[in-house]
């Protein structure tokens, strides 16, 4: 564990550093001394077992859970995010598995769910649809027919490009995905990858959490991986193998030649 | 080894779930979404309604078969203007405690006691209308006192089952209960005979000519006129920036045809009733008053229901409640409100049922009044499940039951028909419904 992460804390100015994170529910230690670096215009894929805390972290830095002790720095500043409203206003942006979309609300509707722009009282319904517009052509979402249809009607990987574009819509440095390709066939998990690398290519931070290691290795710049409420390694991506990931994620460490390659990296 | 197979396969099958035909999907669209010209907007109109995305249009068939119906078997007494007149005004209770009903069950809730609620805030105002006692209010105060009660107790019943995560049909039918009770304790205040609207003093004739009142019928004319004009413009100017502007827009030949539609069923109407209801030489004629506040509550909930974020939010929440909480959304407000709403609306619909008893009695029975509300917005095309319904289909399930009622009882057929009758009708609306969805290839999530 140590060598890695002293590495990777090494590389001071990380948009979200976060540093010694406790979190225990009940008995449970859920989250245990982690330390994860965000950097922007970076996809860090967020690796772990079962039960290894990848939810728990990611909802503490979303604000929906409280950490017990630790730090959390947003562009070199310590904060605290207490509710999920303090993370939209640091530019922090979750899309969970669930993707949290209206079926009965077409697209603009949803991605301004909450947010509404009015003119006079009455919904401004014109300027909404013009951003939804430009942020959907921005990340070449052009498969909808209509921003106007229900999300009812779209596929499982045009669902979750509505919930991306509604994440980033907000001028969000950070967009955390959980699970984003779990639901999905081999081509809209093709399109929701290149999503994830245009946000990329804009510059944010993107953190993936992700069991799928094809996935992982096909779009991630960093990975981490946690087992059992401890972030065992994080680095660059071109530093792992299939078998070292795996092989982090089931034991917390690597047996064999785990500590050379480190090394050489 | 007949287990091996079916695992090898759910690789390949998983995938498909989420990739839908390109007919299917085009068939969830609303066709004024996408349609670029008139002859796309009525090819993806056919293709919806061959799918089971029919909207309105079994209502219409519906109505028209009543109405073809009832006018074969009354001998052309069906469909005479007094009659039409007759129907509108049976309908208007209908219409408006299915819109009153529509704000719980797009939330997917429901509110059995709308029945009762409204019928103790109609015994309020008549209540206080009644000369001879000390405390005899304005026509506008006593209403005003009927509706303030409705909204409270709506409120309250909102409260409960927000705050305190009671179920709404619980505190509902406590709420039914209970308003029962209180209607028949306000009746039975200083009993002198149950209270009647006819008087001569202005403020009983006021509220008897809520719903027997008419316009006179030159103003009726003009007032229509005015509607249609201000309605037809503001539908199309507001098409035509939209189309400008490059958003989604239904093509121009879409928009004249609603406009035309507005403008000759605001004709037709104005026409019929506009000729003399009353035999000769006695005159009654215009457009009854219970049109235009039939179309007031509507054009008030449609707006408020689709162009402000409280009713966006009831969209959402009977959508994806959880969607709208991580959106911020107060979902215990917005439902609070949905259920004062819900009983303020009751409230105009249980007045308009004492108007059009020209009083109120212990007779009046809100079980049934709630049962057909729900009844009509269902057949309109509101969903119980929630997330779907618009005023609109208040509007028309409460045609739709007013029409049979008034067919029955044109016929005097006895009230136990005309019950079997209305609750077949319900039972083939909730079944074209269902069975044409299912029979659609689209199984989607807000498909029920």
């Amino acid at each position: 564990m140590t060598a890695p992460v002293a590495e990777a804390s090494a590389k001071d100015g990380a948009l979200l550093q976060v540093r010694e994170l406790d979190k225990h529910f009940g008995a449970v230690q859920a989250l245990y001394h982690v330390d994860l670096d965000i950097p922007s215009g970076k996809v860090t894929a967020l690796c772990g077992d079962n039960g290894a805390g990848k939810t728990v972290l990611t909802k503490t830095i979303a604000g929906i859970y409280q950490p017990d002790h630790g730090q959390v720095l947003w562009e070199g500043h310590p904060v605290h995010i207490r509710a999920a409203r303090d993370a939209s206003r640091l530019g922090i942006e979750t899309v969970y598995q669930d993707l949290a979309l209206a079926d009965n609300l077409d697209i603009v509707q949803n991605m301004f769910l909450g947010r509404e722009r009015t003119r006079n009282g009455l919904l401004d319904e014109d300027s909404m649809e013009r951003s939804a517009k430009e942020t959907l052509a921005s990340l070449h979402v052009t498969t909808v027919r209509s921003i106007r249809q229900p999300v009812a009607s779209l596929s499982g990987g045009q669902r979750q490009s509505v919930a991306v574009a509604k994440a980033v819509m907000w001028n969000s440095k950070l967009v955390i995905m959980d699970e984003p390709t779990a639901a999905l066939g081999v081509a809209q998990t093709r399109m929701v990858l290149d999503l994830i690398r245009r946000l990329r290519d804009r510059g944010l931070a993107v953190m993936v959490i992700s069991h799928n290691l094809n996935d992982v290795f096909e779009v991630a710049d960093r990975i981490a991986v946690m087992y059992l409420g401890r972030l065992v390694v994080q680095e660059d991506a071109s530093t792992f193998d299939r078998q070292s990931v795996v092989e982090y994620m089931t034991t917390g460490g690597l047996s064999r030649s785990g500590g050379t390659r480190t090394q050489e990296s | 080894m007949a287990r091996a197979p079916r695992r090898a396969d759910e690789p390949e099958a998983a995938p498909d779930l989420t990739a839908a035909p390109a007919d299917v999907a085009a068939a969830e669209l609303p066709p004024e979404v996408v349609a670029q010209s008139l002859g796309d907007y009525a090819r993806g109109w056919s293709l919806r309604i061959r799918s089971g995305e029919s909207g309105v249009l079994p209502v219409i068939v519906a109505l028209v078969i009543i109405a073809v119906v009832f006018q074969s078997i009354s001998n052309g007494l069906y469909l005479t203007p007094g009659n039409i007149v007759n129907l509108f005004q049976q309908s208007a209770v209908f219409m408006v405690l299915a819109m009153a009903e529509g704000f719980a069950l797009i939330l997917g809730e429901i509110d059995l006691s709308i029945g009762y609620v409204g019928a103790v805030g109609a015994a309020i105002t008549v209540q206080l209308v009644q000369p001879g006692g000390s405390a005899k209010w304005p026509w506008w105060a006593a209403i005003a006192a009927g509706l303030a009660f409705c909204t409270a107790f709506g409120a309250l019943q909102g409260t409960l089952i927000t705050r305190l995560r009671l179920p709404s049909f619980i505190v509902t039918l406590a709420g039914f209960l209970i308003g029962n009770g209180l209607m028949l304790i306000v009746l039975l205040l200083a009993f002198s005979g149950f209270p009647s609207l006819s008087g001569s003093d202005v403020d009983r004739v006021t509220i008897y000519n809520l719903m027997w009142g008419a316009i006179d019928p030159t103003v009726s004319v003009i007032a229509a006129a005015a509607v249609v004009v201000g309605v037809g413009g503001w539908i199309w100017w507001s098409d035509a920036r939209r189309r400008r502007s490059g958003l989604v827009a239904p093509p121009p030949g879409l928009s004249v045809i609603k406009i035309v539609l507005i403008g000759v069923t605001a004709a037709v109407v104005v026409a019929i009733c506009n000729q003399n209801r009353a035999l000769e030489p006695a005159i009654n004629e215009g457009v009854p008053w219970v049109i235009p506040i039939v179309l007031g509550v509507f054009a008030a909930w449609t707006i408020l229901l689709t162009r402000t974020r409280y009713g966006r939010y009831v969209y959402a929440i009977g959508g994806n409640p959880e969607a709208a909480r991580r959106a911020g959304v107060n979902l215990a407000m917005v439902r609070t409100v949905a259920f004062a709403l819900c009983a303020l609306t009751a409230g105009v619909g249980m007045l308009l049922f004492a108007s059009y008893l020209g009083g109120m009695s212990n007779n009046v029975n809100g079980g049934s009044q709630v049962l057909y509300a729900v009844a009509a917005a269902v057949i309109g095309g509101t969903s119980l499940f929630g997330g779907r319904g618009k005023p609109l289909h208040g509007l028309l399930g409460g045609l739709v039951i007013g029409a049979i009622y008034n067919g029955m009882y044109l016929q005097s057929l006895d009230v136990k028909y005309q019950f079997i009758v209305t609750g077949l009708v319900l039972l083939a609306a909730v079944t074209i419904d269902s069975v044409s969805r299912r029979g659609s290839t689209s199984g989607s999530v807000a498909r029920i």
